[in-house]
C-alpha cells in the first residue's frame, strides 16, 4: 500500500518536472507564453523611470538608427500611427513612451532572433509631446524622439 | 463590436503579419458622458504572436494602445501555410485569440 502510493507520487512528480522543461524550451503550444505585464513600468511618471523599471536600466544613448515615423500634426490623439524601426543589430526590444501622458510607457515588443527591429501600431497621446522609441540592441539601450503635436486629445472624454 | 481579424503574407524571405484586434482599451481616465461616472480601466496587457508553434514576438501593452490595436511587423524566414497564433489576455483577465496562415 505505502509502496503504491509511492510510485503515484513519483508520477506526479516526474510528469510537474516534464512540463515545466516543455514550457521552458516554448514547446507548450498553442498555450502561449507570455512576458509577465510590468505594472511598475506602465505606471511610472516618467520616461526614465518606466525605462529603468522595464529594462533594468535608463542610460541611453541617442542613435540616428532609428527611425520614428508618426504624423507631425495628429488630428485625433486617440488613434495615432506610430512606426519604429532601426538599423542597429540583434535588436531584441523596442519600446514606444509619450513624454507628456501621465504614464508615458505605451508599449513594449520584445523581438525573436528572427524578428526583424520593425513595429507599427496605434496609440494615444494626450497633448502635444515628444514620442521616445527605446531600442535594445546587443544588450544596450539606444533612444530617438519625434515631436507629435495633437490638435484633440487621445486620453479624456 | 468589430472583428479581430490577422493577415500573413511571405514575400521574398520575409513574413509579415497585420492584425487588427477587437478589444476597447479603455484607460480608466474616460467618463460616461450621460452618468458621469469614470468608464473602468480595460486594456490588453500582454500578446505573444507565435509562428509554427515558435514565439516570434511578445509585447506587453498598456491604457495608451489605441482602441482597437493595430499590430504590423515582420520576421525572416516563414512560409506559405505557416499558421500563425496571436493570442492575448487583458487586465480582466479575459484571454482571446486570433490564428491565421502565411499567404
Amino acid at each position: 500500500m505505502t509502496d503504491m502510493k509511492r510510485r503515484t507520487l513519483l508520477k506526479g512528480s516526474l510528469g510537474a518536472g516534464l512540463v515545466g522543461v516543455a514550457a521552458g524550451a516554448g514547446l507548450l503550444s498553442p498555450q502561449a507564453v507570455f512576458a509577465k505585464w510590468n505594472k511598475g513600468a506602465f505606471t511610472s511618471k516618467k520616461v526614465d523611470d518606466a525605462v529603468k523599471k522595464l529594462l533594468g536600466s535608463s542610460s541611453m544613448a541617442n542613435s540616428g538608427a532609428i527611425k520614428i515615423t508618426a504624423p507631425p500634426i495628429a488630428e485625433n490623439g486617440a488613434e495615432v500611427g506610430i512606426t519604429v524601426q532601426s538599423s542597429l543589430p540583434k535588436v531584441d526590444s523596442i519600446s514606444i513612451l509619450v513624454e507628456k501622458n501621465g504614464q508615458p510607457l505605451a508599449a513594449n515588443f520584445t523581438m525573436a532572433s528572427n524578428t526583424n527591429a520593425f513595429i507599427r501600431t496605434r496609440i494615444k497621446i494626450g497633448k502635444t509631446s515628444n514620442v521616445h522609441a527605446v531600442v535594445r540592441s546587443n544588450g544596450k539601450l539606444f533612444t530617438a524622439k519625434r515631436e507629435v503635436k495633437v490638435t484633440i486629445g487621445g486620453c479624456g472624454g | 463590436m468589430a472583428k479581430n481579424r490577422a493577415r500573413a503574407t511571405n514575400k521574398g524571405g520575409v513574413t509579415t503579419v497585420k492584425a487588427i484586434i477587437s478589444h476597447p482599451m479603455e484607460t480608466g481616465l474616460r467618463k460616461d458622458k450621460k452618468s458621469g461616472k469614470k468608464i473602468p480601466a480595460h486594456f490588453i496587457e500582454e500578446l505573444t504572436v507565435a509562428a509554427e508553434g515558435k514565439t516570434v514576438l511578445t509585447a506587453n501593452w498598456g491604457p495608451a494602445v489605441s482602441k482597437n490595436p493595430l499590430l504590423h511587423f515582420t520576421y525572416k524566414g516563414g512560409k506559405k501555410g505557416d499558421k500563425i497564433l496571436i493570442s492575448w489576455n487583458d487586465n480582466k483577465g479575459v484571454k482571446d485569440s486570433i490564428e491565421t496562415a502565411v499567404k
